[in-house]
């Protein structure tokens, strides 16, 4: 293959992005530097960064941030730790294993916004939810999940999710693992955790970064399971960023201040793909 | 007791721990199909009823109000055509990079992948009204190619990685008897990627089908997907648990049945074809 036709197949995907990239990206930049608000349309004219100093300065901006990561972080951790023990649980054969594997799967095939609604109204409501229900069965009483703990909620409610994705994966590839190793480690007296730091963890080294860096991705911009549980609140509780643009560009009707915070969102994405994704992406890739 | 009478023992507690937690992370789904069958009085029944004469009348009241089949349509319409485009995009692409690779191709795929993180709401405004001024608000169409741009780097990337374990020596071969380049993607590499190929393709459908953001602003009665079908009954239903469950019942039932029929399929894709 030459040069040129390496080039011209490569060329439809890399043009396609650029400009779903730098077309939207463009306008946003420019209207994040004029005064642009639905609700006062007469305000026009060029206002520099002030846009930005307001978005930054916003007293909803650092709990914003620290609430992105906390998502990110926790839910990371949450369905990776969680998703290899259970996947080393069922890896094993046992009666009814299939129905099993079915059922652990399923919530990752849920749309997020039905998640979201299952779990606030018939898990989470502080009268009629289960939460409750079983709350007052032991005798305690019960807790509005969503008011008290929103963020810790939302974290629930997308580990929910993303856990099931994680067992999918891991899953599949303990199946790859050789056997023989394992049943000469045991002969040899290696104990469980011995064969699982020696063996099953460097075995996974593969498929754990992929479901970091899956999960990574959608896990920055997470939005519905927010806006349909707590709404971001209560105040700025379990805000995160993408919620923060979300509220100023359309409960705030104000197009400019928004637009300075999806130009950050996407430098801050990009900082994160430098560091975290270049770490695992290279690990990937070799 | 005998070492092999505590294995077997450790081994029965596994199998109890495996079953507990699926059914706990099945649950809520069971939960929300069991409620859709109920009546609202019976939905928030203190204690929750599990045994109860069941009733259609959600369902009925659904296809009274809405159009499922036509929001069914546009779901697999959109999530069809999303992924179709996206492969088409993708797999000439992917075969260039992992066949004919450079210092950049891996910079480049990174990027791709970054433009997958910059959170939708960011540049909402902007294509809406682009799509405003093209009169594609509301069609199938503005969805289509949408789905197709947001998932073509995770495509770009699974492709990638399934490719590049065809080994070289095949195609060197097929080119030293002068096979076109046409020829050696149709008749050489997607054969052999077949298995890669299907399960990013069904990734994708997955994703696109649970798509939310897109959908609810950019389409309302005409494209509207069952994604935002079920946002539509979120607000004004939220009380009404039994209604909600049924709609959000039929909303989930196919990509579940789907993700179900497919999950062999689905990992190997997510594994970029490492799990054989």
């Amino acid at each position: 293959m030459n040069r040129t036709l390496v080039r011209l197949l490569q060329a439809p995907s890399i043009i396609v992005l650029l400009m779903w990239m730098i077309v939207p990206l463009s306008m946003t930049i420019y209207f994040s530097l004029i005064r642009y608000n639905l609700l006062y349309p007469e305000r026009t004219g060029f206002v520099g960064l002030s846009n930005y100093e307001f978005f930054v300065t916003d007293a909803a901006f650092p709990p914003a941030v620290w609430n992105t990561l906390i998502l990110v972080g926790s839910v990371l951790c949450i369905s990776v730790v969680l998703g290899l023990a259970i996947a080393i649980l069922i890896d094993r054969p046992f009666l009814g294993r299939g129905i099993v594997r079915v059922m652990l799967i399923s919530p990752f095939f849920i749309m997020p916004t039905v998640n979201a609604l299952v779990w606030k109204n018939m898990m989470m409501n502080p009268i009629y939810g289960l939460f409750a229900v079983v709350a007052h069965t032991i005798g305690a009483e019960p807790i509005d999940w969503l008011t008290v703990y929103p963020l810790l909620s939302v974290i629930i409610i997308v580990s929910w999710q993303w856990t099931p994705f994680a067992i999918l994966i891991f899953m599949t590839s303990l199946q790859s693992q050789d056997q023989e190793q394992k049943e000469a480690a045991t002969l040899d007296g290696a104990g469980f955790w011995a064969q699982f730091w020696n063996l099953t963890l460097p075995h996974l080294a593969r498929p754990i970064a992929i479901v970091l860096m899956i999960q990574m991705i959608f896990h920055l911009s997470i939005f519905a399971e927010i806006f349909v549980t707590t709404s971001g609140g209560p105040g700025t509780a379990s805000t995160n960023i993408a919620y923060l643009i979300y509220a100023q560009a359309l409960l705030q009707f104000d197009v400019g201040v928004a637009s300075a915070g999806g130009v950050f969102a996407v430098i801050l994405a990009n900082i994160v793909a430098i560091f975290l994704i270049r770490a695992v992406g290279k690990n990937l890739m070799v | 007791m005998t070492d092999k009478q505590i294995l077997e023992w450790k081994n029965r507690f596994a199998v109890i721990g495996a079953w507990l937690v699926a059914i706990l992370f099945f649950f809520p789904i069971f939960w929300m199909v069991l409620t859709s069958f109920k009546t609202e009085l019976q939905a928030i029944a203190i204690p929750p009823l599990l045994v109860f004469e069941p009733t259609l009348d959600n369902y009925t009241l659904i296809q009274e109000r809405t159009d499922y089949t036509q929001y069914a349509w546009s779901s697999v319409v959109t999530s069809l055509g999303g992924t179709a485009l996206a492969m088409l995009i993708a797999i000439p692409s992917a075969y260039a990079m992992a066949f004919s690779p450079t210092r950049r191709t891996k910079d480049i795929l990174l990027w791709m992948l970054s433009t997958k993180m910059l959170p939708a709401v960011g540049v909402l405004l902007p294509i809406y009204l682009l799509s405003q001024k093209l009169g594609l608000l509301d069609t199938k169409i503005v969805l289509v190619v949408i789905y197709a741009l947001i998932n073509l780097p995770i495509i770009m990337m699974i492709l990638f990685n399934y490719f590049r374990e065809i080994p070289k020596e095949i195609l060197e071969a097929s080119r030293m008897d002068g096979t076109s380049t046409w020829n050696e993607i149709t008749q050489i590499v997607m054969p052999l990627a077949w298995g890669g190929i299907a399960s990013t393709a069904l990734l994708s459908v997955v994703l696109c089908w649970n798509e939310a953001f897109w959908a609810i602003n950019l389409t309302s009665s005409e494209a509207g997907t069952l994604a935002a079908l079920v946002a539509s009954f979120s607000s004004p239903e939220g009380l009404f648990w039994s209604k909600l469950s049924a709609v959000a019942t039929l909303a989930c039932a196919p990509i579940v049945v789907f993700g179900w029929l497919c999950q062999k399929q689905l990992v190997q894709g997510l594994t970029f074809g490492a799990v054989k």
